[in-house]
């Protein structure tokens, strides 16, 4: 890590000195600010807050929100949400792949685009629909996709 | 001030991304160079999300015409019709005062309480909210009502829960005041973690300061001056407009200290989550906003004994709440004539799927589902046959035609074998297949399980590989019965809502689609073509004219054939996509 990142995690901390329960958002932020959550920021953050490294690592593990590897430049979500499945969402995702060559949760070799799978992105009546970064687009065929992608 | 025209055009999450701020820059846009005198507002879900995106104009020539399916290209023509030609073009609107348009109706069937200010007023704006009479229930409950009557008030509307489980709420609050503790808290429920289901996500966006009064109502019932929205990392925008709506309410002194000049004193911080379903559960929410990972925990003890930090707490979803300040306004005696004997008041959901016209409805409690998909939602896409609606997502089940006329309140439901769950209504006809359909639902609950119970760890993890074995055309007889076996113990050996609740999407489709599984496992077949190790594609030699459309569709290769002459597909190649039955416009591509 950058000694720069380390002045950023110490703004995090900060940030949120004295306040109970928020290693969430503490590493939620750290997040935001470096990409990834790297098990040397685990490590500086569990040497700050005094929470053992062990719990830290938990809780990153827990959540599906954190990551502990780098990511591409563009994120893209993909939705499956029950009525995307119904709207064919498995077609979508094997059209990403197919165009990316990258395995569900993995990142294109130019660091470009990580693609993952979600939940439920929430806007069941455009179903099928994928988010890129923080851009919806929804009623999405297949063939749609090589369009998206050219935009980033 | 005010301007006679007011045009609104809807901005939730839906709108955006429909491209909604594209069709509002073109509004301003026009509005600029036509110098039209009008006041454009940004306004929440409308409801009506299969015509996104929505602009409603409200002017005196033509009163209120709502606008759908729009798209940013289209506004120029639609403004200048309406505007400077004075005559609106009808294909665009979806229905209006004085021009007709038949999607009226589908408000006609509906009775908004929750919704009442969705789509309508501007969610960031707290006098929006006012001028419709918000925050003046907490006024009358600070001035004239102490603790005890807000909460037999309650109890008398008959308010049940509105995130599944249907606890009465004026019970729960009950509960939270009894116990005296120097601190209490009131947390409210926004994880809405669902698949296919985005009713708290349309009100958090829509309507904030609605959720923030019943949180103030309920927290002065109980004695609790600290508050937390638990909303889900998924809802930037609901968080957004949350933030904005607490630092307004800040402003006005509705929150803070000596709330309304009273010695009523309320915090209330917005707590993000970071991606866990079972944070949905009461228990692991708290552990959660403690800082620790989302394990549910055992009750009793209750959080109306011991929940945040170990102090009693109150946790309400965000349509409970938003319930509460119309209830205080206009009496519990009014909310009780909406609904059954048990399920009082109306319930909002998420109707989408195979359905015409999918969005956000509110209906009061006792409708049929029948009525709900064919009258609200206009019935199924492309007239096809409907096989089900699934509700309450990954916990609830699929309801099959024969038990349409069930009306919707929560005990109903439950007998059923679904549950009424947070609202989600998913609908589904006969291109859908039921096998595959539980599987998905199992999948899910499975990759969310926390880990803690055994049955609920491993007992979906088996259950989703029978399921996957069946969906692969590798089935065994006795697969049901194992399944049916695991399924009871998964139920019986849970400790949180999850694992208790996960077995039902495979336990009502067994009992209401049992023949769809043994057409799988028995005749290796999959009757609604969906699961792909069941199906082939073939060319009819009849239809084929060699046009070469297939041909070129093809990603991989499969088909094989000379110009003018039949095609034939390559059955070990084809990974059937399908794209070839897509581009064939002879119909001469077939699924078996």
């Amino acid at each position: 890590m950058a000694e720069s990142d380390f002045d950023k995690i110490d703004a995090v901390l900060h940030e949120f000195e004295g306040r109970k329960g928020s290693l969430i958002p503490i590493l939620q932020k750290t997040q935001a600010q470096l990409g990834f959550l790297s098990k040397e920021a685990m490590k500086y953050i569990s040497e700050k807050t005094k929470i053992p490294v062990s719990e830290i690592y938990g809780v990153t593990t827990f959540y599906t929100q954190f990551r502990m590897h780098p990511i591409g430049k563009n994120i893209i979500r993909i939705c499956h949400g029950t009525a995307c499945h119904v709207a064919d969402a498995p077609e979508i995702s094997e059209a990403l792949y197919e165009e990316l060559k990258v395995e569900p949760g993995g990142t294109t070799k130019d660091m470009k685009f990580t693609v993952e799978e979600v939940a439920c992105l929430g806007c069941c009546s455009l179903a099928p629909v994928i988010m890129v970064n923080d851009k919806a687009y929804g009623r999405l065929t297949p063939s749609k996709i090589k369009d998206i992608l050219a935009q980033y | 001030m005010e301007n006679s025209v007011r045009i609104k055009v809807g901005l939730a999450s839906c709108g955006i991304a429909a491209g909604g701020l594209d069709v509002l820059e073109k509004v301003e846009n026009f509005l600029k160079e036509h110098d039209v005198d009008a006041q454009l507002e940004h306004t929440g879900c409308i409801g009506m999300c299969y015509a996104e995106v929505l602009m409603e104009i409200d002017d005196e020539e033509f009163g209120s015409t709502m606008y759908g399916y729009l798209n940013a290209a289209d506004i120029d023509d639609i403004l200048n019709a309406h505007f400077v030609e004075k005559k609106p073009l009808t294909d665009h609107i979806i229905f209006s005062d004085k021009l007709g348009g038949e999607e009226k109706v589908i408000l006609d069937y509906q009775t908004r309480i929750v919704l009442r200010n969705c789509g309508v007023i501007d969610p960031e704006s707290i006098d929006e909210y006012i001028e419709r009479g918000g925050y003046e229930a907490l006024q009358k409950v600070l001035k004239d009502m102490s603790p005890v009557d807000v909460i037999e008030e309650i109890k008398e509307s008959g308010l049940r829960g509105r995130g599944g489980a249907g606890f009465p709420t004026g019970l729960k609050w009950q509960f939270a005041y009894n116990n005296y503790a120097d601190k209490k808290y009131v947390i409210c429920n926004a994880d809405e973690g669902d698949p296919g289901a985005f009713m708290d996500r349309s009100v958090l966006e829509g309507d904030p300061h609605a959720v923030l009064e019943g949180m103030l109502i309920g927290a002065y019932a109980i004695g609790s001056d600290t508050g937390f929205i638990y909303c889900r990392a998924e809802y930037p925008l609901a968080v957004k407009r949350l933030r904005i709506a607490i630092e307004k309410a800040k402003e006005k002194g509705f929150l803070g200290s000596n709330i309304m000049g009273s010695d009523f004193n309320f915090d209330l911080t917005v707590y993000e989550g970071a991606g866990a379903f079972v944070c949905g559960e009461e228990t692991a929410l708290m552990c959660s906003i403690e800082g620790k990972r989302g394990m549910p925990t055992l009750r009793p003890p209750y959080p109306a004994e011991s929940g945040l930090w170990g102090k009693p707490t109150n946790i309400n979803n965000v349509e409970t709440y938003s319930n509460v300040a119309w209830i205080i306004r206009n009496g519990a005696k009014k909310y009780a004539e909406f609904g059954t004997e048990k399920s009082k008041g109306t319930k909002v959901f998420a109707l989408t799927g195979k359905i015409k016209n999918g969005g956000l409805v509110e209906v009061p409690m006792g409708m049929t589902l029948r009525d709900v998909i064919y009258k609200v939602g206009g019935g199924i896409i492309e007239d096809r046959k409907f096989k089900a609606v699934q509700l309450g997502g990954p916990s609830g089940g699929c309801i099959p035609e024969s038990l349409l006329d069930t009306p919707v309140d929560y005990d109903s439901l439950t007998k059923t074998g679904a549950i009424m769950g947070s609202g989600g209504m998913v609908v589904m006809d006969d291109t859908t297949c039921m096998v595959d359909m539980a599987r998905f639902f199992l999948n899910f609950t499975q990759d969310e399980s926390c880990g803690k119970c055994t049955f609920c760890r491993i007992g979906t993890k088996r259950m989703l590989e029978i399921l996957n074995r069946i969906t692969q055309g590798k089935g065994e007889p006795g697969d049901i019965e194992i399944l049916e076996d695991l399924s009871r113990k998964t139920i019986k050996g849970s400790l949180c809502g999850l694992g208790q609740t996960a077995p039902n999407p495979v336990l009502t489709t067994i009992k209401y689609f049992r023949d769809e599984y043994e057409a799988h496992i028995n005749d290796k077949t999959c009757p609604a073509g969906v699961c792909k190790d069941l199906i082939k594609y073939l060319i009819i030699e009849d239809k084929c004219i060699g046009c070469g459309a297939c041909k070129r569709a093809c990603p991989v290769d499969a088909i094989t054939g000379e110009k003018k002459e039949v095609h034939a597909i390559n059955q070990d190649i084809c990974t059937k996509c399908g794209a070839c039955m897509t581009a064939c416009k002879f119909d001469a591509v077939e699924k078996l």
